[in-house]
């Protein structure tokens, strides 16, 4: 797959540290994501590779370094963190949809409350991305009448209606059945197919060597390699990445 | 790899950052904290004030009690003592009483206290064989002097109204609790009338339907003893509500469990006492247990169909002219409510550490 | 296999079998019942509830006097424990409500003073503190002559709780109405904001508009009909006071001990609440930017309440269960003044006692019933 680069940078992260009490999570993080780029971070559990693309939304505040967002810097100040928020939309594990509500008012309440939009024009919005998920004939329903993998490509669309120029999937197939693994990556790439910059944690190598422009590997909280997908499935440097590949891939 | 990580540059907060970061972090949590020092100035020092420096700690007579006018009067409860723990039972047979709390305490103990050996069988004697010898000790015979039901009293009363309860409402209620899930129409029915019915009555109705109504049932010339009457209604009472405890129980045992009883041959009966009622008894203990904090606490309703229960001791002392103080009332509540608070508080946390150990089962 | 030996054959033989043990208990018990009652002479039925009861209750919240059959005490009885039971769910709910998310607060100080309460309060028995409330504290109180006072209007002594007695005068009618128009216009009001946050997206406020409408309409029609309400003030005349509304200390001691017991099961209620709601719901909905305030409003609340209702209305139903330890202090309840002392008077226990249950298990199937088809409805949309 060949990308167009779009020029300056999504992401840049610039000596990020994090601790969880004395428990040091991220150390020594450098990471520069290029707009329209996707980024595929990969590594043993506990590795840290969801408390990093958590630190970009500020879903995690990090004590050492900067994280600075399309212009916006996390960092110090609590004001930029709407603005950034405001940018990038996030895919959790568990989905995460809000059990009460209907898919559509999942997908209307973000637009309604954060953009002040009407609610008209929030539901053609919402339906807009059902429809690009592929499910708006579900939006009546509530999440926990759907399928995990239906739910997670729910998720997607609520993620999207907020139109962020960067998308975060924090192992988004990991709790779903092998037949829904399918569903929602064919999603994930059709997603990639629009330009859109994302950042995506995964165990799906499939998934790493067709999309990614990029894969970053990590380790113990720290990043131990970072290639493109050729090289790092063909022509790994670090001994520790050619362990993981060789226990990942069988 | 350890060799990599580096310890985080905050150290562990001092007492100023500490009070910082929990008390003043903003002003709406600076007025809160504000605020709640006022309370507890304004309740725990007037307390401390009360019931210690400016108390009456010795004396026997309301005299005693008459010159501190702002402090309680603890010669009252020195001097009531021996009614507060055993009612107005036969000094010369004091001891029966002693001896079955004793039993009674090392019992628990040895339930509670993790790692003794041997619990199933403890557990079955104080269960099966302790009733019967406290019930000997206390009333009488074999040698030993009858002790009439109406000198009993005190925490003496309040702790026979409860163990009764709680000894008579555990199978009871394991078996409405069956009944409640059974196949069978009439049983259910019968169950769910029953349960529903206790359940939604207070509990004063009960003893009022007890004391007025019990009598009233039994054949003619026959009479029902009063605290046997209570006993009943105490009894019919909790088991409902054990029901549904141990309801809860067997809700949480997963179907596979009944499943693999039946595949390896079980009746319902041998199923059920070999393999669903033992999980289903572990996993309502922590709620048992709570159920017996309730009743004991709801043993004080004795008091209002005439028992000199714990409460009712202290109640009859408060209206007794002899210890007329303006403290007597505060000072006899006072202790009466720390006495029941040290049993239910240490008891759910008990269930509150049973719990905590179900948890960590699970997870294994 | 013979017919007789078959499982179904069985299992009805044994349910005939406990229907007809049942019976015969129920049986025996009813003819033991009739014949003690015969031999004490004591009438039965339920002819008694047209008699004269004769005896005078101390609150009531219907027209009452000795002349006044047992049927009408019964009715006063209900009354005086719904008055007990509503005012106490009101005042437990906020109390509750408080602790409750006192003891999650981030204020350290503050949310172990709510757990303190909490531990305190629900491990003593709710007949010690009763007791405690009305013979230790509201008993203490000095006499009428030396009224604790608010405003000269408001005293309290050991005698209870005075404050003004409104009276209205022809035209509060009108003031009622005013102030039932103003509540409609606020009511559109707020409709006609939110209809155009979603047609527009623009967020109005009406707060300000709301309590304009509410208020001015009222205060100008009183101004016209010349105040239609006044006040008869509490004074006090020779060793006890005159006019206004009494509150009886067995009412006060009641409420307060009711709803201050049940509010620290309230709090625990709350406290799970909250904490079960997903800490993923929360990361979600910051993730699409949402502030705190609508995160609180739109997600974290109302999942909160899905969890806390259920639970909350059991222990409305505890509370008013609760409120017959009424009988303890001579509050004039329903168990107080029909299972008390018309049992007392009549000896009709049976009829009584199953009236009194009857009616207490009558609000408890209710309640359990409205609770069920909540549940099921919760349990359809989330499955």
């Amino acid at each position: 797959m060949t990308v167009d680069l779009k020029t300056g940078a999504a992401v840049e992260i610039i000596g990020l540290n994090k601790w969880f009490k004395t428990f040091q999570a991220l150390r020594d993080i450098n990471l520069t994501v290029l707009r329209g780029e996707r980024l595929v971070i990969c590594g043993p559990s506990g590795s840290g590779k969801s408390t990093l693309i958590r630190c970009i939304n500020g879903l995690e505040r990090h004590q050492e370094g900067r994280v600075i967002v399309e212009g916006a810097e996390l960092t110090g100040e609590v004001g930029k963190i709407d603005v950034v928020r405001a940018n990038v939309g996030m895919v959790f594990q568990q989905f995460n949809l809000f059990p009460h509500l209907t898919v559509l008012e999942n997908c209307t309440l973000a637009p309604m409350w954060v953009k002040h939009l009407p609610k008209k024009e929030a539901e053609a919005l919402a339906m807009q991305y059902l429809e690009r998920v592929h499910i708006p004939e579900q939006a009546s329903k509530y999440p926990g009448q759907l399928s995990g993998g239906q739910q997670q490509r729910v998720a997607i669309a609520r993620a999207l209606t907020m139109q962020p120029r960067i998308m975060l999937f924090d192992e988004p197939t990991s709790a779903l059945d092998p037949e829904m693994i399918k569903e929602v990556l064919e999603t994930m790439v059709e997603l990639a197919g629009t330009g859109m910059t994302m950042l995506v944690v995964t165990h799906e190598m499939g998934f790493a060597r067709t999309v990614a422009n990029r894969i970053v590997f990590m380790d113990v909280g720290e990043i131990v390699e970072v290639a493109a997908p050729d090289d790092f499935f063909n022509n790994p440097k670090s001994a520790r990445t050619k362990e993981f590949l060789a226990q990942i891939l069988r | 790899m350890a060799a990599l990580r580096r310890p985080p540059r905050i150290q562990v907060p001092g007492p100023v950052q500490w009070m910082h970061e929990n008390l003043f972090s903003s002003a709406f949590n600076s007025v809160l904290t504000l605020v709640a020092f006022f309370l507890i100035y304004q309740t725990v020092v007037p307390f401390v004030q009360w019931a210690i420096i400016d108390a009456a700690w010795s004396g026997n007579s309301r005299d005693a009690c008459l010159r501190f006018e702002n402090g309680a009067c603890w010669p009252f409860i020195i001097e009531r003592s021996g009614q507060i723990v055993y009612g107005f039972y036969d000094v010369a047979e004091r001891w029966r009483v002693d001896v079955i709390l004793i039993i009674l305490g090392l019992g628990l103990a040895w339930l509670t206290v993790p790692g003794t050996p041997g619990k199933s069988y403890v557990g079955a004697l104080m269960i099966a064989v302790f009733p019967f010898v406290a019930f000997v000790l206390l009333v009488g015979g074999f040698g030993l002097v009858h002790v009439p039901i109406e000198k009993w009293g005190g925490l003496l009363i309040t702790l026979v109204v409860a163990v009764t309860g709680i000894v008579v409402s555990l199978p009871l209620g394991i078996v409405l609790a069956l009944g409640r899930r059974s196949d069978l129409p009439v049983v259910k029915g019968l169950c769910v009338a029953f349960i529903e019915l206790w359940r939604g009555v207070p509990l004063i109705t009960v003893l009022f339907m007890s004391a007025n109504m019990l009598p009233l049932f039994m054949p003619d010339g026959m009479t029902i003893n009063k605290l046997l009457s209570a006993l009943i209604a105490v009894a019919l009472f909790s088991s409902a509500y054990m029901a549904e405890v141990v309801r809860g129980g067997l809700q949480a045992i997963s179907k596979g469990q009944y499943e693999a009883a039946a595949a390896v041959g079980l009746g319902y009966w041998r199923s059920m006492a070999f393999v669903i009622l033992p999980q289903a008894l572990r996993l309502s203990l922590p709620n048992i247990v709570g159920n017996f904090i309730g009743l004991l606490k709801d043993t004080s309703l004795v008091s209002i169909i005439g028992f000199y229960d714990l409460l009712g001791i202290v109640q009859a002392g408060n209206a007794d002219a002899e210890w007329a103080t303006p403290n007597t009332a505060m000072t006899g509540y006072v202790f009466a409510g720390a006495l029941f608070w040290v049993m239910c508080f240490s008891m759910s946390r008990y269930a509150k550490a049973l719990e905590g150990n179900l948890q960590a089962g699970e997870r294994r | 296999m013979s017919w007789w030996r078959t499982r179904r054959t069985q299992d009805l033989l044994f349910q005939a079998a406990l229907l007809g043990g049942v019976v015969l208990l129920v049986g025996g018990m009813a003819w033991n019942a009739a014949g003690a009652l015969e031999r004490q002479n004591i009438a039965s039925g339920f002819g008694f509830l047209d008699n004269t009861a004769g005896f005078d209750v101390v609150q009531t919240l219907v027209r009452y006097d000795e002349t006044s059959t047992y049927g009408r005490v019964l009715i006063v009885g209900l009354l005086n424990t719904l008055l007990v039971a509503i005012v106490g769910i009101v005042l437990t709910t906020l109390l509750g409500f408080v602790i409750g998310i006192g003891q999650l607060s981030s204020n350290w100080l503050v949310a172990k003073l709510c757990r303190a309460y909490v531990e305190t309060l629900r491990n003593i028995p709710l007949l010690l503190q009763l007791f405690f409330w009305y013979f230790a504290v509201l008993r203490a109180l000095p006499i009428p002559r030396d009224s604790w006072t608010i405003f000269g209007a408001f005293f309290l002594n050991n005698r209870g709780l005075y404050v003004p007695g409104p009276v209205t005068e022809p035209g509060f009618g009108w003031v009622v109405l005013a102030i039932a128009l103003g509540a409609i216009g606020s009511l559109l009001l707020s409709w006609q904001a939110r209809r155009r946050r979603e047609a527009q997206g623009v967020i109005t406020p009406v707060a300000p508009q709301s309590l304009a409408l509410l208020l001015v309409p009222a205060l100008v029609i009183s101004a016209v009909t010349g105040f239609p309400l006044h006040f008869t003030w509490p004074v006090l005349e020779g060793f006890n006071f005159e006019g206004g509304i009494v509150v009886l200390p067995e009412l006060m001691a009641l409420v307060i001990a009711l709803s201050t017991y049940t509010a620290s099961y309230i709090a625990e209620i709350v406290r799970a609440g909250i904490q079960g709601v997903a800490k993923g719901q929360i990361e979600a909905s910051q993730a699409l930017g949402l502030k705190r305030s609508p995160i609180l409003r739109l997600v974290l609340v109302p999942q909160a309440m899905r969890q806390i209702i259920p639970p909350l209305t059991s222990q409305y139903l505890n509370l008013t269960k609760n409120s017959s330890l009424a009988v303890a202090i001579a509050y004039p309840d329903l168990v107080s003044v029909f299972a008390g002392t018309t049992l007392n008077q009549t000896g009709q226990a049976i009829e009584i006692i199953a009236i009194t249950m009857g009616i207490y298990l009558t609000l408890s199937l209710l309640t359990s019933s409205a609770m069920n088809w909540y549940n099921a409805r919760i349990a359809l949309t989330e499955r």
